[in-house]
């Protein structure tokens, strides 16, 4: 997830979300009314974590691979997404760690907000790596507008899920401001010199 | 599920060494599948050694903190054998490709399936020798051409599920490297299984098939349960086209395990030896 402060200076404190302070506003200290509103911050923070991790992986590949610029990139996107859970974590303030994103079940083979692995390429540019990211936040719109638009949704979590797909939208405006200001790739961006494979 | 907690997050088992796949390589998912499969287990990285063979998806023991044996191209499961023969306590798990598997090491996967000790197989198929650039391997399609194999090589596949049901492993399932989660669940339920549990996960070569790429499209659930009947899984796998993804035979063989005392006495053997 990507405010427009976060995406800018990464270094920067990220502001709290919305939803999150809207679902710390409970009686007992912060931790949200409802368990349906805990499980689905638990699964929001399983999201945030998972597409920390996914990023950190992409920058370390990215690094073997000799391309600096395009894993600070990935860097800075996992930092950005681990500030994220950390900032769930201290507002729900559970009394134990919430399940981790392979005991919950998702529709899709991935947490939405996840980037598939195979996504990647050794020449990549900053652009794709944006774009991956735009994709991600993507996905993660579909699924909070999803669940605050499913009937079967608690109100009280299709409100939060609502104020979610709002930040996800506001996100992919951020990194569309961010790809504009970078170069697009040039059209043969892929073509390696000395390429990997024999054939063609 | 009922495992020990011992509190180790997956990341617990990944090592300090940065894999040198290729950037978008599935095996980078299966590596991710293998470790939360053992921290759902709730065992300990000292608890469990994972042996291989050569190729890419061989170098998987380095990037976990399990013990670990990067051993000879295609005898990786004859050295797993041995060593869950000699420490029974150990969760032995065997990773590689399908050229290390079903090629050079074809040979011992079906006596590996005869055998049933209790070890778990997993084999990253690629359709492809992806650490030599690209030869065809045994699961290639006939079709696909290549500078290497121009035209295709034309000759039929090789069906690594129906040949480990008829040579007798104990539990057989496929998964995509795109669902870490997925796999990561198959492999759990593959090593709580007794016996010979093989595992072949789709890992997409990004590099020397691109194309593979659109196995996420491809892939689905199988839409069947697990079956323990061989006939019934014999008649599943014979129509399979390689993209049902889930547990589609769970046997009831019990493991091959020798005796741990020994049945005869050292004096006596060495009797046999005198001249
Ligand atoms: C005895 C022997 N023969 C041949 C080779 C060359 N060789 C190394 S890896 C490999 C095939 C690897 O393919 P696969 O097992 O599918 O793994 P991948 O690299 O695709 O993961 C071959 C033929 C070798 N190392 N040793
Ligand atoms: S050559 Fe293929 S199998 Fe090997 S690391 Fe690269 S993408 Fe993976």
């Amino acid at each position: 997830m990507t405010r427009r402060n976060r995406k800018a200076k990464p270094a920067a404190r990220a502001p709290e979300r919305p939803a999150a302070k809207r679902a710390a506003r409970a009686p007992t200290r912060r931790r949200p009314a409802s368990k349906a509103s805990e499980e689905f911050m638990a699964r929001a923070y399983a999201m945030e974590i998972d597409a920390a991790e996914r990023y950190g992986e992409f920058a370390d590949q990215m690094e073997v691979h000799n391309n600096p610029e395009v894993a600070k990139l990935f860097r800075q996107l996992a930092e950005i997404e681990g500030r994220h859970a950390k900032q769930i974590l201290e507002e729900m303030n559970w009394p134990q760690m919430p399940p981790p994103v392979y005991a919950l079940e998702w529709r899709t083979p991935e947490p939405p907000e996840t980037a598939p692995v195979t996504e990647l390429h050794y020449r990549m540019r900053p652009w794709h790596a944006l774009a991956i990211a735009l994709r991600n936040e993507e996905r993660a719109e579909r699924f909070f507008a999803g669940v605050a638009r499913s009937p079967k949704t608690p109100r009280e979590v299709r409100k939060l899920a609502a104020e979610m797909a709002e930040e996800e939208r506001e996100h992919q405006r951020l990194i569309r401001e961010w790809m504009a200001r970078l170069p697009q790739p040039a059209p043969d961006w892929s073509r390696d010199p000395d390429p990997p494979a024999l054939g063609d | 599920m009922n495992a020990p907690d011992t509190g180790l997050a997956p990341q617990s088992f990944k090592s300090d060494i940065k894999p040198v796949w290729c950037p978008g390589c599935g095996d980078f998912s299966v590596l991710a599948a293998i470790t939360r499969a053992l921290a759902m287990l709730g065992l300990r990285p000292e608890e469990v050694a994972i042996v291989s063979g050569i190729g890419c998806s061989s170098r998987i023991p380095a990037y976990t903190t399990c013990y670990g044996f990067h051993g000879v191209h295609g005898r990786a499961l004859p050295a797993a054998t041995g060593l869950k023969i000699a420490r029974p306590e150990l969760t032995v798990i065997v990773a590689g490709g399908d050229g290390d598997g079903y090629s050079i090491g074809g040979n011992h996967f079906l006596h590996a399936c005869r055998r049933n000790v209790d070890l778990t197989y997993l084999v990253m198929d690629n359709h492809v020798y992806g650490m030599t650039k690209g030869q065809p391997s045994p699961t290639t399609e006939p079709g696909w051409s290549s500078k290497l194999a121009p035209g295709g090589t034309g000759v039929r596949e090789f069906h690594p599920l129906v040949v480990a049901l008829a040579s007798g492993a104990n539990f057989i399932a496929r998964g995509f490297s795109g669902d870490p989660n997925g796999c990561a669940r198959l492999i759990a339920e593959a090593v709580r299984h007794p016996g010979f549990s093989f595992v072949e996960i789709l890992s997409p070569c990004v590099t020397f098939r691109p194309d593979q790429r659109a196995w996420k499209d491809l892939v689905r659930p199988a839409p069947v349960e697990p079956t323990d009947d061989p006939a019934r899984a014999a008649r599943r796998l014979m129509t399979d086209d390689g993209f049902n993804l889930g547990i589609l035979y769970k046997g009831r063989r019990a493991p091959y395990a020798p005796a741990r005392e020994p049945r005869t006495a050292l004096a006596e053997l060495a009797k046999e030896f005198a001249l």
